[in-house]
């Protein structure tokens, strides 16, 4: 959560700096400097969170060098999953809790013509999100830990794909659909990955032991 | 924060940690009388609260000093197993103390936006006397900066006062103090906080209720922080108390002078506990000397000490008994600015007569509880507490002050398990807490804003 904190900081820094040095009132240009601020900030979370596996692989290593076993008590892949949970928490809570504030507040939804579901869909939008850097975070360590560039890169492209989907708001079909099926091939993507077939689903749904 | 090697170096002995019923004021003893007035005192006021706080990190510091000079070459063998033991009940001390932390910002943060009163501006008190209503910002930021040398003044002559009252073993009145200044937190401030939020809410509420509901409270309240009582009581009423001192700092600090007193705080708080010198210090090694504890109920501790109940003879025990309940209990008096793990502590404490009680300490040293002082919980809710009445009422700034402040507290902890020495807890966390706050509210705030109008995601 912090390095998701530490990444947006950075990125909205460069949006600042870039945005007082262009011209307001410049409508276009100040559309275009927001897109390259959104990809720039994708690309620093990435960067991030590659930085926090760094320091992940570290704290590991020195875990199993004072274990008495020589294996460390949390394995990267939990670790992996608690990172993946803590930058989709921390993306949440800054996309959502203005908006549930403000939500208590009195007001009308879409009143100027802009969409009546814009509740609806931040939420979903936001879950979404969540639940992605949850899977990316499993994806993007366990490339890292086998070294397999393919599926960081994956994991870039997926991120910027959803973020990228979400400039199609309010279209929200453009946006939504995508960032669902995307998750849900993440989903199983990382569910593969972390040992997972559809013989344990199975077992699992059928509740047999 | 301090941590305290061991002078006995048992670390092998399996730590579990327990927590039991433990009286605030060690029972037997006048030492630990002498101890719980000085506590008391250091109780006094906020002010000397946070005098004491801070008085303690040297004290921790200086502790860790004294002890760690007599520790010589066990340690080597035995480090490996301490550095994993310190390791594995690092993760849980961290989460031990983040539970109370994040309370204590919940209750300010949620009073802050809530009750409209702990945000007017309704005077200052007399430790800041410069006003910031001045046109310029040259002369805000004097005013502000003199508000704070005031203020940062003011906490060291009392910590010195306080250091030498403990020092001549005046207790009774430092006893007396300490009583009286959780006597006022206790039924003064809690009677105008009960009445903003009733006031709020719309909620009448007749006197007798009102002074039945109030009596209990406080007398309940000063049982268990001076006294005996069920361990989560006690940490719930110290968790009270500082969000009630945090919010009396908001609303009478003005703005600029806050930052400005935040970080100065951190950066004495730092001086006081590393430097050879700070009155803390040298009221840590008094009490050292004495071997008594310190200021008990002015630090949250988080597992307690079975001193009561113990399988050894009372009569036998007695004397060690006291010994290492004293090393126990300084040890967490020490504890006010500086976290401080008790596993380190009791032995400390104890460095030169204790030694044949070994087989007690053993006994004592299960409490493996982790201990914050009160101070630094004030300033962490003064900090959140801050940027969520003043934050152009955004609560993201509020959700990364709160971030920062739990990191800040997390890698204090970390570098308390690798050095082993007392630390100061609050420059880290204040440092990133003060750093987020504003660039937060400055940098993240329109590129957020404007992400939401847009509905983009990033």
């Amino acid at each position: 959560a912090f390095f998701w904190l530490v990444s947006l900081l950075l990125s909205s820094l460069i949006w600042f700096i870039a945005v007082k040095a262009s011209d307001p009132r410049d409508e276009p240009l100040q559309k275009g400097l927001l897109i390259f601020g959104v990809m720039f900030s994708v690309l620093l979370q990435e960067a991030f969170r590659f930085l926090y596996y760094k320091l992940l692989r570290k704290a590991i290593e020195g875990l199993v060098a004072l274990s008495e076993d020589g294996c460390s008590p949390i394995s990267i892949q939990q670790m992996a999953y608690v990172a993946g949970v803590g930058f989709g928490l921390m993306s949440g809570a800054f996309s959502m809790i203005n908006l549930l504030a403000d939500a208590l507040g009195p007001g009308t939804v879409g009143i100027h013509g802009d969409s009546q579901l814009y509740f609806l869909t931040s939420a979903f939008m936001t879950m979404v999100l969540i639940f992605l850097h949850t899977f990316w975070g499993i994806l993007f360590f366990h490339g890292c830990e086998h070294r397999r560039w393919w599926e960081i890169t994956a994991v870039v492209v997926m991120h910027l794909a959803v973020s990228g989907s979400t400039f199609w708001n309010p279209l929200y079909l453009g946006s939504l659909v995508p960032s669902y099926l995307l998750m849900a091939t993440a989903a199983a993507w990382a569910y593969l990955l972390s040992g997972g077939s559809a013989q344990n689903l199975r077992r699992f749904l059928l509740c047999k032991s | 924060m301090i941590t305290f090697m061991n002078n006995s170096d048992s670390e092998e002995e399996p730590c579990n940690e327990r927590t039991s019923l433990m009286s605030a004021e060690s029972p037997p003893v006048p030492s630990y009388q002498d101890g719980l007035q000085a506590s008391e005192a250091g109780e006094a006021q906020a002010h000397r609260k946070r005098r004491t706080g801070s008085s303690r990190s040297p004290n921790n510091v200086a502790d860790g000093d004294t002890s760690d000079s007599g520790v010589p070459v066990r340690e080597s063998t035995l480090e490996n197993e301490e550095e994993e033991l310190t390791l594995k009940y690092g993760a849980k001390h961290v989460i031990m103390l983040f539970v109370p932390v994040t309370l204590c910002m919940i209750v300010v943060v949620a009073t802050i936006k809530s009750v409209r009163f702990y945000t007017e501006k309704n005077g200052q008190l007399i430790y800041t006397p410069f006003s910031e209503d001045t046109p310029s910002v040259g002369q805000r930021l004097l005013n502000s900066v003199l508000n704070t040398i005031i203020m940062i003044s003011v906490i060291v002559v009392m910590t010195v006062f306080l250091v030498l009252l403990y020092k001549y073993r005046c207790y009774k009145f430092i006893h007396g103090w300490l009583i009286l200044s959780s006597l006022m937190l206790l039924f003064l401030f809690t009677y105008i906080y009960l009445g903003e939020v009733l006031k709020t809410y719309n909620v009448a509420m007749d006197y007798p209720t009102l002074i039945l509901v109030i009596w209990n409270f406080g007398a309940v309240g000063m049982i268990c922080i001076h006294w005996k009582g069920p361990l989560q009581l006690q940490q719930a009423y110290l968790i009270m108390i500082s969000a009630l001192m945090a919010l009396v700092f908001i609303k009478y600090l003005p703005e600029w002078s806050a930052w400005v007193i935040l970080g100065a705080i951190s950066v004495y708080d730092l001086m006081a506990v590393l430097c050879p010198k700070g009155p803390l210090r040298m009221l840590v090694e008094t009490a050292q000397e004495r071997n008594e504890p310190i200021f008990p109920a002015l630090i949250y501790s988080s597992a307690m000490i079975w001193t009561v109940g113990m399988a050894k003879p009372e009569t036998a025990a007695r004397g060690p008994s006291q010994q290492t309940w004293d090393a126990a209990e300084d040890g967490r008096e020490n504890h006010r600015s500086p976290s401080h793990a008790d596993c380190q502590v009791s032995e400390t404490r104890s460095p030169v007569p204790t030694r044949p009680i070994t087989s007690f300490e053993e006994l004592e040293e299960e409490e493996r509880g982790v201990k914050l002082g009160l101070g630094d919980f004030i300033f962490y809710s003064v900090l959140v507490g801050k940027a969520a009445a003043t934050a152009s009422g955004d609560w993201n700034t509020t959700l990364a002050c709160f971030v920062a402040i739990l990191i800040g507290l997390c890698l204090t902890l970390l570098l308390l398990a690798v050095f082993k020495k007392a630390l100061p807890a609050l420059p880290i966390s204040i440092t990133f807490g003060l750093i987020f706050y504003f660039s937060t509210d400055n940098l993240v705030r329109p590129f957020m804003d404007t992400l939401a109008s847009h509905q983009l995601y990033i």
